[in-house]
């Protein structure tokens, strides 16, 4: 099975480890993570290479997840790439505007390993 | 178009709604349940405390606050680590707890989900400090216990639309 790379950005370290351990539980190996911890941070790790996930927070500083996605959008830096958004935020306003900007998923925190990689998996299987 | 949330005060301040969100995240999170119990009020000498702030038709914060021990348990069961000290990543990790349940709060309580935005966590650890919100429309405080461990949340509201 080739490698898969995957883009986790939050600015909690320890989130990210959570996501990138629910990611191995769901069957994703071999995987090389990136991780970022802002929306600006992410489109620098975009712009040093591709990848074939993304999975993002929504409430960060710098730049939060939805205007990192407009961006990586407007600049073509992971076209066809599917982004899932993970974040506290549940709101059907949320889930709209991340829609919008170009997201495929969506995962509320608190999450299960199973509720990722029952949203992820298909998006990789498209 | 929303509507006041003043009229729905009743249902905003259901400590129910406080409740189910601790039970859900730690067993979603931490794999362990979690026992409500009377708050003693006895204070432990290093504490540490995350708060998530509330901004839009409702305004104030989420407050969770725990002895040193309690935080190096909830932060082993959710990176599967361990630890020793009150560290950088322990703190990461009770921020992270105090952010899900600021966030699974207003998802519980009609209309203040797409009409109340969270902060960043902020953490603070020391010993012998206090939070005090004058005049609060409401407050909620409950404490807990899992596997000897306590901690306790805290909803303040200081303002609502």
């Amino acid at each position: 099975m080739s490698e898969i790379r995957v883009l986790i950005v939050d600015d909690s370290s320890v989130m990210r480890k959570i996501v990138e351990r629910a990611l191995r539980q769901a069957g994703l190996e071999p995987m090389v993570v990136l991780e970022a911890a802002s929306g600006v941070e992410g489109l620098d790790a975009l712009r040093g290479g591709a990848v074939q996930l993304i999975l993002s927070d929504i409430n960060m500083p710098s730049m939060d997840g939805l205007e990192f996605l407009r961006q990586l959008r407007a600049q073509k830096l992971a076209d066809g790439v599917p982004v899932v958004m993970i974040t506290t935020e549940s709101s059907e306003e949320h889930v709209r505007q991340a829609i919008e900007a170009g997201a495929q998923g969506y995962i509320r925190k608190p999450f299960t390993a199973e509720q990722v990689k029952e949203r992820v998996l298909p998006l990789l299987a498209a | 178009m929303a509507q006041s949330l003043r009229e729905n005060l009743q249902t905003i301040a259901d400590p129910r709604h406080l409740q189910s969100s601790v039970e859900e995240v730690f067993e979603t999170m931490l794999g362990v349940r979690c026992e409500m119990v009377p708050c003693s009020g006895a204070s432990s000498p290093e504490t540490i405390t995350s708060v998530v702030g509330f901004g839009g038709m409702l305004t104030g914060a989420c407050v969770f606050r725990s002895d040193g021990a309690t935080a190096l348990a909830i932060a082993a069961r959710l990176t599967g680590m361990s630890f020793t000290e009150m560290d950088d990543t322990v703190k990461d990790a009770i921020g992270e707890i105090c952010n899900m349940l600021a966030g699974a709060w207003k998802g519980k309580v009609p209309n203040l989900s797409a009409n109340c935005g969270l902060s960043i966590p902020a953490v603070i650890t020391g010993r012998d400090y206090s939070i005090h919100v004058l005049a609060p429309e409401f407050r909620l405080h409950q404490c807990y216990r899992f596997d000897g461990s306590g901690f306790e949340v805290t909803i303040i509201c200081d303002g609502l639309r």
